[in-house]
């Protein structure tokens, strides 16, 4: 096996394009998981956490750019992005355990391509995208449009995420993300929700995006769930029809985690507690 | 399991026992420096694996090892080919067949063949060179219904004489316990409730996993060192196995990782000896979680119907209970225990139990902590809670009126003597936790819980250093604090300071036969027998004291750590304190000892009471521990810290049980969940301190008072957190996990 880690992004472009089976390593909690419970054989690995731009938090047009080596930990230690997007740091702070936290990214989160992936519902609930590099060039994508089924991404071959970009967060806004899990940590989300919204100045819903995890293939963003709290005080009337409408959006399936009926119930449930907690924490009534 | 033998007891003052002494093995497990299963090392070992069936149930129609067998760098594989049945020992050729499948592979992961390779990664790759031809065959992996008529057959013709002609050929045995005529009993009853209850398979979720070295010499003698809760027990089941004389099979037990009764039988001892038979050289095997999980024993699912009937005023007038037990693809579930232990926490004129053992395609079931009691308690537990509940009665005084004491005649047939169940229920309708105001969703359970205790044969050896330090020998590995145990009550028989003993846990060559580490046996039986091996040193010492001193053996007795003369001679001589004993035994005699070989039946049988408040989170089914309290009596409790412990644990342990472990099967009947991802121990987030009240109602049977406490602890928390849950929740839960789907489908169907 050969291990790779290149100083800069293009030498990391290079090497990818010449070794397109390369797996990419930032954190490695998935990656060297699936290698040790020998359920991929890798013959090279590139490391991109030497490469300066993944391991910074920069400020960016007002939103924040994270690179793809960034823990979650680090996300949790800065004050000033955690105030702008708690609910997407929560979220990544969620991911195994306190060690797991350490290393564990929310760009390693998105590509492993899981729909139970924690940080995913939050970052699409944030309108966030992610900066493609590959062989053609750099590209913005949506971060719902990665992955496309359990384990797999649109990513083509040559191409890696370099960095996630978290939106400016507008007056009177707020995010949270929940996740249903049998223990306390340490656990894999059965039904997930994350929700960020923004209220006018007489504490009305003016936008909002409610995305839902666990439910399918992907984690969904789920419109018609978000438009029952626009225009809305999101109040009981709103936070049940949220809950309706999300119940109906989700497709799970039963598995060892959860029934079917289980994960439409929570995921209504979740949903509409994530928008409580987005709803006070845009300053809307509590 | 005799409960009449003489007292043993004397009431006495103690100096060590009782206090909380800094623990043997401390330094080295928090260091690193203990050495595991996995730690064992030789030179020019191999590692050994294992493949496994990925079928629940199939024939095998052939193995081709040729392919493997030419790998360079592997040096031996092994099939059941390599084996000769037991013919004569049931008990001793399942083990082996469990080791290594024979014509059919019996559940997913059962082991079909092994190698033995220079290296992990030739041995991984020798194992997908071996190719075995299954006929795949249909499965059944639920208890109930493995003996349905047409139900897929494991064994041809292992039904006893106690099954009835025509039953499923999955029954095993039948067993009855009771007396009395429930009938009649349950007629005299103001209410009587019929329930069914069903229990999932879980594993003891030891954290270190099992691993073994073994050696064989070409001269037919072998070493074993293996992480195991008893290693005499390894020695003859493999002694057995290879038709070897025990005395040519030497094992070594490592430290051990937990155990809770999934360690006290094989699984890779006898295929590693084999390895290395063949190979010639000494071969390593360490099993991964998921091998744990997939083949070694967790503890019988259950399915148990009772009838319980009571008068309006909390009197239980008749009591009935069949159970039904899987004992994976092998005979011998804990049926029976649990049949005996069912009722046996009261004293009832009318009461039976009937158990059936049965086989489905599951891996062999192993002991787990009080095995087969803690089902049967909760089906118990649940129904005499509901009935005092529907009387608007309190569930402690409806147990204080029913409950078993001193002179009770139990339902599996013994009298008790002096017992501690009504100190346990007194102490909990005493305490704060009971009147403590509960919120909303929030709901307060109680169960009473019972085990049986063990004695067993136990050898110990105690020996005196020339500078008068003293060294414990005992056979059984340390699951539960023993070397500390045991030097504590060395130190207190010989009156000197706990620092000056060491207790070590011996090989199999240094001691006689050792029972394995189970029943909650190791500090009352080789306490017993540390006592009086010291006391057997003691009469040497007084012995030696007197040729010293040139009076009569009778006229010197032992206290505070000394020979002192008594009677006329006292005041005659000074005392000689056991170090100047020591030091000049080589010119009164050579070294000093002593040692005691027991088969103590004085036990002393077990109680407990759990308490515990839970919060059902109504929208998602989710339940969260919000206190919880233990009473049970000890006996005498040694070590606190580690009684405490125990109780803790079994708490623990019985608190995932309850509410998320649990094996999950596949259509196909594969395990789904081989990993503690999701096979959900609890994690320390998931609980409050458990709080504990330790009890001491001296028990007959041992010199001072102990009585076994690690198993009872894990009897009644399914009952007492389904108890709670249930009101909670305000629906009675009748199957556990209560896992959140399942609890919330319960709450929504209300």
């Amino acid at each position: 096996m050969q291990y790779l880690a290149p100083q800069t992004l293009d030498d990391a472009v290079k090497a990818l394009a010449s070794q397109p089976d390369a797996k990419v390593l930032a954190g490695g909690t998935d990656l060297l998981v699936r290698m040790r419970s020998d359920m991929i054989h890798p013959d090279v690995v590139l490391d991109i956490k030497r490469i300066d731009e993944t391991r910074r938090i920069t400020q960016e047009d007002g939103g924040w750019r994270i690179g793809a080596s960034v823990s979650a930990a680090e996300m949790g230690e800065n004050a000033a992005l955690v105030a702008d997007w708690p609910g997407v740091v929560e979220a990544a702070n969620l991911i195994g355990s306190t060690q797991i936290q350490g290393r564990c990214t929310i760009v390693g989160n998105l590509c492993n391509a899981s729909p139970a992936a924690d940080s995913v519902p939050a970052m699409v609930a944030a309108n966030a995208t992610v900066r493609v590099v590959g062989p053609e060039g750099t590209r913005d994508v949506p971060v719902q449009e990665i992955p496309v089924s359990p384990g797999k991404t649109s990513l083509k071959p040559g191409e890696f995420v370099a960095s996630v970009f978290l939106p400016p967060r507008p007056e009177r806004s707020g995010d949270a993300y929940l996740r249903f899990i049998p223990r306390t940590e340490m656990d894999i989300a059965v039904v997930s929700a994350g929700v960020a919204l923004q209220l006018d100045e007489g504490g009305t819903c003016t936008a909002a995006r409610v995305s839902l995890g666990a439910v399918a293939p992907t984690v969904l963003l789920v419109p018609e769930a978000a438009d029952t709290l626009i225009g809305t005080k999101v109040d009981e009337p709103a936070l049940e029809a949220l809950a309706k409408a999300a119940s109906a959006a989700a497709k799970p399936i039963a598995d060892k985690r959860g029934t079917v009926e289980y994960r439409v119930h929570v995921a209504g449930v979740l949903a509409r507690r994530a928008a409580v907690i987005a709803r006070n924490r845009a300053g809307g009534a509590s | 399991m005799a409960l009449d033998s003489k007292s043993e007891y004397d009431v006495r003052t103690f100096k060590v026992v009782g206090t909380r002494v800094q623990r043997p093995d401390g330094v080295d497990k928090v260091t690193g420096k203990a050495r595991f299963g996995a730690d064992i090392t030789a030179p020019g070992m191999l590692t050994g694996l294992i493949l496994r069936s990925p079928h629940a149930h199939a024939r095998i129609r052939s193995i081709d090892t040729s392919a493997a067998e030419a790998l360079p760098g592997v040096h031996a594989v092994v099939t059941s080919a390599d084996f000769t049945p037991i013919d004569d020992d049931d008990f001793t050729d399942d083990i082996l067949a469990n080791c290594m499948a024979r014509d059919k592979a019996l559940y997913d992961g059962h082991a079909v063949a092994a190698v033995a390779a220079s290296s992990g990664h030739i041995a991984k790759a020798a194992l997908k060179l071996i190719k075995v031809d299954y006929e795949v065959l249909p499965h059944v992996t639920d208890v109930d219904k493995a003996i349905e008529p047409g139900a897929p057959v494991l064994h041809e013709g292992r039904s006893d004489e106690t099954v009835p002609e025509g039953a499923s050929p999955n029954i095993i045995s039948r067993c009855e316990f009771g007396h009395g005529d429930v009938e009649a009993g349950l007629a005299k009853a103001d209410r009587v409730v019929e329930r069914s209850f069903k229990t999932e398979a879980t594993h003891q979720g030891y954290i270190e996993p099992h691993a073994c070295l073994a050696q064989m010499s070409t001269d037919g003698t072998a070493d074993l060192w293996c992480c195991t809760q008893g290693h005499y027990m390894v020695r003859n089941t493999c002694a057995a196995i290879f038709r070897m004389e025990q005395g040519q099979l030497r094992v070594t037990a490592s430290e051990i990782g937990g155990g809770f009764g999934g360690k006290t039988t094989v699984f890779l001892e006898p295929v590693a000896l084999m390895l290395a038979r063949k190979s010639g050289r000494p071969v390593k095997m360490v099993m991964s979680r998921s091998e744990v999980l997939r083949a070694t024993g967790p503890t019988s699912s259950s399915s148990v119907d009772v009838r319980i009937g009571m008068t309006k005023d909390g009197k239980i007038t008749g009591a009935f209970a069949e159970l039904r037990y899987q004992g994976g693809a092998y005979p011998g579930s804990p049926v029976e225990m649990g049949a005996m232990s069912a009722f046996a926490a009261y004293d009832l004129e009318h009461v039976k139990t009937v158990g059936w053992d049965i086989v489905c395609n599951r891996p062999k079931q192993a002991a787990y902590r009080a095995p087969g009691a803690p089902m049967a308690a909760f089906a118990v537990e649940s129904a005499i809670d509901e009935l005092a509940k529907g009387f608007g009665l309190d569930p402690i005084e409806v147990r204080l009126k029913n409950a078993a004491r001193e002179g009770t005649k139990s339902s599996y047939g013994v009298t008790y003597p002096a017992i501690g169940l009504e100190a346990t229920l007194r102490t909990a309708r005493d305490h704060p936790h009971w009147k403590a105001p509960l919120g909303p969703n929030q709901g307060r359970g109680v169960a009473c819980g019972f085990w049986f205790n063990f004695g067993g044969d136990t050898c110990v050896s105690l020996n005196i250093t020339p500078d008068g330090t003293v060294t414990v020998s005992e056979g059984n590995p340390d699951i539960g604090g023993s070397r500390a145990s045991m030097s504590m009550m060395a130190a207190e028989e010989l009156g000197i300071p706990y620092e000056k003993v060491r207790t070590i846990v011996a090989d199999t060559g240094s001691l006689g036969q050792n029972e394995v580490t189970d029943g909650s046996r190791v500090t009352f039986a080789v306490g017993l027998a540390t006592i009086k091996a010291a006391r057997a040193a003691k009469a040497e010492m007084c012995k030696r004291a007197a040729m010293t001193w040139g009076i009569d053996p009778e006229a010197v007795e032992w206290r505070d750590g000394a020979a002192h003369a008594t009677g006329h001679n006292a005041g005659e001589h000074p005392p000689m304190t056991l170090a100047e004993i020591a030091a000049i035994a080589s010119n009164t005699g050579g070294p000093i000892a002593g040692h005691c070989e027991a088969n103590p039946e004085g036990a002393g049988v077990s109680f407990a009471t759990h308490m515990v408040d839970t919060e059902v989170d109504p929208d998602t089914g989710a339940t969260k521990i919000l206190r919880y309290t233990v009473f049970q009596d000890a006996g005498k409790a040694v070590h606190p810290d580690y009684v405490e412990g125990q109780f803790q644990g079994g708490a623990t342990q019985g608190i995932g049980w309850a509410l998320n472990e649990e094996y999950i099967y596949g259509e196909d009947g594969t395990l789904q969940n081989p990993g503690f991802l999701d096979y959900r121990v609890p994690v320390a987030s998931d609980l409050p301190m458990i709080d504990t009240v330790i009890l001491e109602i001296p028990n007959p049977g041992h010199p001072y008072g102990v009585r076994g406490v690690g198993e009872t602890s894990i009897v009644p928390p399914l009952a007492a957190v389904a108890n709670a849950v249930s009101e909670a929740a305000d629906v009675r839960m009748t199957q556990i996990p209560m896992s959140p789907p399942r609890l919330l489908s319960a709450i929504l169907a209300k």
